[in-house]
């Protein structure tokens, strides 16, 4: 028994299916992340385990007890916005307490609890302050305190950095970690972000039109994709898909994936292309190859260099080759 | 506040421009400002001069606060339209928040069917109201006035209203109800705050109107004791003689109580403009 688990989730808004038979459990205290295209579901169904969207069909369970009629509030657990949503009128203290004090707390267990996230999140000196008056990146550590401060059995998180400029989303992102192992609560997080995805998750599902595609541990999904969609979403930069004719393959097989960091290039190999451009990183360098009329994108590992025109030869282990039907779904 | 580099020439005509129409605009009142405290015939010999020691008199003042009950038309005038203003508010606000926060199912109708008042004026019902006023005993009362002009000012109320809460942040009230509050404190509280602006525009736009209103107070409310201010002027406006000193002197004290709540909602209005930060 997990400490969430979705039965058959479905959601429709008047005729349109937007959530179709989900199914997942999270073990206690693991990182699950939902990723996924925008307007796949993602928030939807946080928002159907928060209990702020009512599932069509299906069972939500929170630590085992289904909560499908019980209002956010009675489902022990917190939420942070994309937004942060900080309430404009109180002060981060206030902010922080507001949901204790309506669940009845005594006043000097909120007091505690409020001066222990304050501290975890470096809010001390804030406490008396407006959100107005607040950095955006101090604003979300209070919209994260707020969630702290309820000692919730489940985190809800909604895209929490993506409102953050980069080297803050960096900073944030290994902070929410670091909460994570600390507080040993199970979270869920969506994100459209695959790197956020991998960095942080135990679990990922990964969500598309609606569809569950693949659950599994970030290394799992990456080594081990059951289709072209997930094969493609997780991994920067993307798998490259290739017709299954360059090279000699079952019949069965229609398309076939190579990795851009599973391919070297050399003067030899069954399938050559064009070098149409590159990308000079520093510790990689990113070769972007005409072949077959598709833009193929290979990463080599330190700085080479080659001559935009060149035709060169794609050269790769057998193994690293993933194989797919004509419908997406992995040949084994 | 955003500080733009202005032309000086700009700058210039935009603040003539300004004075003029403050000028065109004031100068009626002045007049009857002025004239209030002038006899009779210096009212008629020159109506641009100011009074001076031969012609000032507060004849004018003396006759409006003898004849009748000048403070008791204030009053009603003053709770009729405060009493009005406030429910206008607070249903209309009520009215909007379901019509922008539930999804229902006719919630497009209804808000079609709220919105309708707009452009069916209220006074094509006169005859029904009045009717209705008969059979439920409010002829008379400040009561009567006040569910009049509640109805007619609600549905304008809810359309400018529930345009503004469908801007409210969808995040801000689901993180209240995350935090246990009810529907009602998440509606007083966290979104009313953020439409302030809107309320007081929606209230100077209904008080004018409710303040100067004839047509109802003399139907439905014609008793010497709930006479409002408008109406009780009237007595001054004859069809052959009119007292101007009576008349000028009364609109001149009629004007301040609304110039106090326009300062009170205008007040509201530039605070919830200037202080708009929500993200
Ligand atoms: N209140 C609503 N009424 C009708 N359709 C809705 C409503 N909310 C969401 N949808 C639809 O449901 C689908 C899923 O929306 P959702 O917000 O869950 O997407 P998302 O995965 O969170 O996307 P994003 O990454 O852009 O936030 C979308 O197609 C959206 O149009
Ligand atoms: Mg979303």
């Amino acid at each position: 028994m997990g400490s969430l688990a979705l039965k058959n989730v479905c959601k429709s808004f008047g005729n349109v299916e937007v959530l179709h038979n989900i199914n997942l459990e999270a073990e206690e205290g693991e990182f699950m992340i939902f990723v996924g295209p925008s307007g796949c579901g993602k928030s939807t169904l946080l928002r159907i385990i928060a209990g702020l969207e009512d599932a069509t069909s299906g069972d939500v369970e929170i630590a085992g007890d289904r909560v499908n009629h019980l209002p956010p509030s009675k489902r022990g657990i917190a939420m942070v916005f994309q937004t942060y949503a900080l309430y404009p009128h109180l002060t981060v203290k206030k902010n922080m307490s507001l949901g204790l004090k309506q669940a009845g707390e005594d006043a000097a267990r909120i007091e505690e609890q409020v001066k222990k996230a304050a501290d975890m999140l470096e809010l001390g000196p804030y406490l008396d302050r407006r959100p107005a008056e607040l950095s955006g990146g101090q604003r979300q550590r209070v919209a994260i305190g707020r969630a702290i401060v309820r000692d919730p059995k489940l985190f809800l998180f909604d895209e929490p950095l993506s409102n953050l400029d980069a080297a803050l989303r960096v900073n944030t992102r290994i902070e929410i970690a670091d909460l994570h192992r600390r507080l040993g609560t199970t979270i869920v997080y969506v994100t459209h972000d695959q790197v956020e995805a991998m960095t942080l998750a135990d679990r990922i599902v990964v969500l598309q039109d609606g569809y569950v595609e693949q659950i599994g541990a970030p290394m799992e999904l990456y080594n081990d994709p059951d289709n072209m969609f997930v094969a493609g979403f997780i991994g920067s930069p993307a798998m490259n898909f290739l017709d299954a004719r360059l090279l000699d393959m079952p019949a069965e097989v229609a398309t076939i994936g190579l990795r851009p960091e599973a391919i070297s290039l050399g003067s030899e190999g069954p399938i050559s292309g064009k070098v149409s451009h590159l990308e000079h990183l520093g510790a990689d360098t990113n070769v972007y190859l005409h072949v077959d009329g598709k833009l193929l994108t290979v990463r080599l590992f330190g700085q080479q260099d080659f001559e935009v025109g060149s035709t060169v030869h794609l050269q790769f282990a057998p193994d690293a080759v993933y194989r797919f039907d004509k419908d997406g779904k992995r040949i084994r | 506040m955003q500080r733009v580099k202005h032309n000086p020439l700009n700058l210039a005509l935009a603040h003539l421009a300004l004075i003029i129409y403050t000028i065109i605009a004031l100068f009626p009142v002045l007049i009857i400002i002025i004239n209030s405290f002038k006899t009779r015939k210096a009212i008629f010999r020159d109506p641009l001069a100011l009074p001076n020691s031969e012609t000032f008199s507060l004849i004018g003042y003396e006759t409006v606060l003898k004849q009748g009950d000048y403070f008791g038309y204030f009053q009603n005038s003053f709770i009729v339209t405060v009493g009005s203003l406030f429910f206008i508010l607070l249903f209309g606000a009520m009215a909007a928040f379901a019509l922008s926060e539930y999804r229902f199912k006719g919630n497009t109708l209804m808000g079609l069917y709220l919105a309708l008042g707009i452009m069916i004026p209220i006074r094509l019902g006169t005859v029904a109201i009045l009717q209705f006023m008969v059979a439920t005993g409010l002829v008379n009362t400040l009561t009567a006035l006040i569910l009049v002009y509640t109805a007619s000012g609600l549905p304008i109320a809810i359309f400018i209203l529930s345009e503004f809460m469908r801007q409210v942040s969808a995040d801000l009230k689901d993180a209240g109800r995350i935090d246990g509050l009810s529907e009602y404190r998440i509606f007083f509280q966290l979104v009313l705050p953020l439409v302030r602006p809107a309320l007081a525009t929606v209230a100077v736009f209904n008080m004018i109107p409710i303040w100067n209103d004839l047509w109802f107070p003399l139907i439905l409310a014609n008793s010497e004791e709930t006479k409002t201010l408008t109406l009780g002027s009237q007595v001054f406006i004859g069809q052959f003689v009119t007292d101007w000193n009576a008349v000028l002197s009364g609109l001149s004290m009629a004007i301040l109580p609304v110039m106090i709540l326009y300062i009170i909602f205008s007040k509201q209005l530039i605070r919830g403009i200037t202080s708009g930060a929500v993200k």
